[in-house]
């Protein structure tokens, strides 16, 4: 683990481009040839699970490129040439789980992976999450797939919780293992000092959805949901419909918004984001700090919630998404502007990145991936 | 496996396109693993130009069947700042890779006049730690608009004039965007170039996808506003809209291989000079194809974006 800042801007004279230090994992600098050892439906989502025991651990919001071994082209375009960037969604045991929707022909041959077959995967790349200060509330905000780094972010929040929770202790699930990170390092003050028993709060696992698949390995399903708001942290996530709202389950106790009302709130997730935000100025003691914000989905809304934050003055780390060909900074394709000029590398610099480091979040997907 | 070109030792005959590699980035994403199975034998850097450039408006790039179109726009942060930062981290990087020698450094420049280039040259000639200079010349001259290098009587001239600037190797990175590249090369032999690598991207675009073929990409998920889902006017679309924020942009990858193979044999037959082959090269078989029509070294693009290690992998099935 190391922690970087900002050293590898490309900015004329620019040295410090995050003035917070994040996570970052060091990848082997060779992609790895992993098997699907587990896939799960949740609504119109595949959760991929791949075997990867000599993996690095990753931190929380880093990402993968993923491409499968065999027929990688010849799809839509005779495409898919390159690989594709996702969130690494969870990781327990060796095993880590990608979020994935069918939108294009990469995706879509990813999603038609059965158990057995075999994936490319280079990774964890990217600077994840910087862990809020103790005693700084978190709120998770996700919309669509974005919803993905947010569940090991969750992992990895509920293990720094006070063991008052009753839920009985399996370390086998502990989630992210970050006993076996050096997260030791000075750079990160709020960095937990968990260890291995320190399970008590184990998430809920994604087979708590009723469209388990039968090759995802029984996890237990008794799992009480974690109280949200009480204990440090608050999912809100957000989806177009009913269906994809069932990937709701991959977190646990999430408060559910969906664009046609069919599930949850009826309306935005930042509706809801809104509402924590304001309903938290409203009954902040003198001298409590404001909650930090960690969110991930569509471009716009990544910038709803950007500017949300930014007029209440409140921290928040957006994890970006943007087209790319590399993942390690090679290939400059994926930049977005950052504020006061120039670029930043979303795979480098990011894909984690502070939204005071944004003027706004644009979106300019290409076609579909 | 060991090669010599222009005096340089090299342990193996692949090195990196100029532009596909970020050492500086590579290191802070792996570190110490990198170090330990480099994948190339010289490392090229990206262009530098005189100024500092922050690079073309996204979006930057499209996949392409086989292939990739870029339009990135030379980003750097200018020969001093290059001098300043970039070379002593390079320096530094490199000299903790080669088991015996330190791997060769091998700068990329590109200007748009002979006097910007003779700058260029001359600031990379006080500087022990550049083995060679790679002259990117498709770069449109200012008065003309047409690319340095896509012109051979251009290019003659202007070698000639800026070649005396530089006492080390200078390669010319030709364009494919030409008329006849072994004339090109012909002219860069009789302008003083020590050797020629190609082939650079071919020019390409790349329309915007369609409303109806976007939704479903960049509007993946929910909360956004209703009002994307609305129903657009018929006819209200924009058509035939560049995708790329830099209009045109340079295709790479296996699409362009063939292309390259003839572009490499068309010039190894027509010149003296050791040839620098690329384009699409994924494997040890098509490196070895460069190397059967007349190239002394392969250069590795597109397929270090598909896995980092590609060139140690290629260079080990040579």
């Amino acid at each position: 683990v190391s922690a970087r800042a900002g050293s590898t801007a490309d900015e004329p004279g620019d040295r410090a481009v995050d003035a917070k230090a994040r996570m970052r994992v060091q990848a082997p600098a060779s992609r790895r040839r992993l098997t699907v050892v587990g896939r799960q439906e949740l609504g119109p989502y595949r959760v991929l699970r791949l075997a990867d025991p000599d993996g690095p651990v990753p931190q929380p919001g880093q990402f993968a490129m993923l491409a499968a071994v065999q027929e990688w082209g010849g799809g839509a375009d005779e495409r898919p040439y390159l690989p594709r960037a996702f969130s690494i969604a969870r990781w327990r045991g060796g095993e880590a789980d990608y979020l994935l929707e069918d939108v294009g022909p990469g995706t879509h041959r990813l999603c038609e992976l059965q158990a057995g077959e075999e994936v490319w995967v280079l990774g964890p790349l990217g600077n994840g999450f910087a862990l809020p200060d103790s005693g700084r509330r978190a709120i998770l905000v996700g919309g669509g797939v974005g919803i993905a780094p947010l569940a090991i972010l969750q992992d990895v929040l509920a293990q720094r919780q006070p063991t008052t929770d009753p839920s009985p202790n399996d370390s086998s699930t502990t989630p992210a293992e970050p006993s076996t990170t050096p997260a030791d390092s000075s750079t990160t003050p709020a960095e937990p000092s968990t260890t291995p028993a320190d399970s008590s709060t184990t998430p809920a696992e994604p087979s708590t959805t009723p469209a388990d698949s039968s090759t995802t390995p029984a996890e237990p399903s008794t799992t009480p949901a974690n109280p949200s708001t009480d204990d440090g942290f608050t999912v809100l996530l957000g989806f177009r419909d009913g269906a994809r709202a069932e990937g709701a389950a991959l977190l646990d106790g999430a408060r559910v918004a969906t664009d046609d009302g069919s599930v949850g709130h009826d309306g935005l997730v930042t509706d809801l984001l809104a509402e924590e935000l304001d309903r938290g100025d409203a009954g902040a003691g003198a001298g409590q700090q404001p909650p930090t914000v960690y969110a991930c989905g569509p471009a716009p809304m990544l910038e709803a919630v950007r500017a949300l934050c930014t007029a209440r003055q409140v921290p928040a780390q957006l994890a970006l998404e943007s087209g790319m060909a590399c993942g390690f900074g090679a290939c400059f394709g994926c930049v977005v502007p950052r504020r006061g000029g120039g670029y930043l590398r979303v795979c480098l610099d990011g894909p984690v990145i502070d939204a005071a480091m944004l003027d706004s979040v644009d979106a300019h997907a290409g076609a579909p991936a | 496996l060991t090669v010599h070109l222009c005096g340089l030792e090299l342990a193996h005959p692949i090195v990196n396109a100029s532009g596909t590699f970020d050492l500086i980035a590579a290191d802070a994403a792996f570190g110490e693993s990198l170090r330990t199975d480099f994948p190339f034998a010289a490392f090229v850097s990206k262009t530098i130009t005189l100024e500092p450039r922050h690079g073309n408006p996204p979006p930057r790039l499209w996949e392409s069947p086989a292939g990739l179109i870029n339009s990135i726009g030379l980003p750097n942060k200018g020969l001093a700042g290059y001098l300043a930062e970039d070379l002593p981290a390079l320096t530094a990087l490199l000299a903790g890779i080669g088991t015996h020698a330190p791997v060769p450094l091998i700068t990329n420049v590109m200007g748009s006049t002979a006097a910007e280039i003779g700058q260029l040259l001359g600031a990379c000639e006080e500087r022990a730690e550049i083995a060679a200079v790679e002259l990117n010349v498709s770069c449109p001259n200012v008065s003309t608009g047409l690319d340095i290098g896509a012109d051979p009587a251009l290019l003659r001239a202007v070698l000639r004039e800026v070649r005396p600037a530089l006492s080390k190797p200078l390669i010319v990175k030709l364009t494919p965007n030409t008329a006849d590249v072994a004339a090109c090369a012909q002219a860069a032999e009789e302008g003083g170039a020590d050797a020629v690598s190609l082939i650079n991207t071919l020019r390409a675009m790349a329309l915007a996808p369609s409303a109806g073929a976007r939704s479903s990409a960049d509007l993946r998920g929910a909360a956004r506003s209703r009002a994307d889902t609305a129903p657009r006017p018929a006819g209200s679309e924009p058509v035939g809209v560049p995708w790329l924020g830099g209009t045109t942009g340079g295709l790479s990858g296996p699409a362009i291989r063939p292309v390259a193979l003839a572009q490499v044999a068309a010039v190894a037959a027509r010149v003296s000079l050791p040839v620098i082959g690329m384009g699409g090269v994924q494997s040890s078989r098509h490196a070895q194809d460069l190397l059967d029509v007349g190239a002394t070294l392969v250069a590795i693009g597109s397929e270090s974006f598909r896995d980092p290690a590609a060139g140690a992998r290629i260079a080990r099935g040579l």
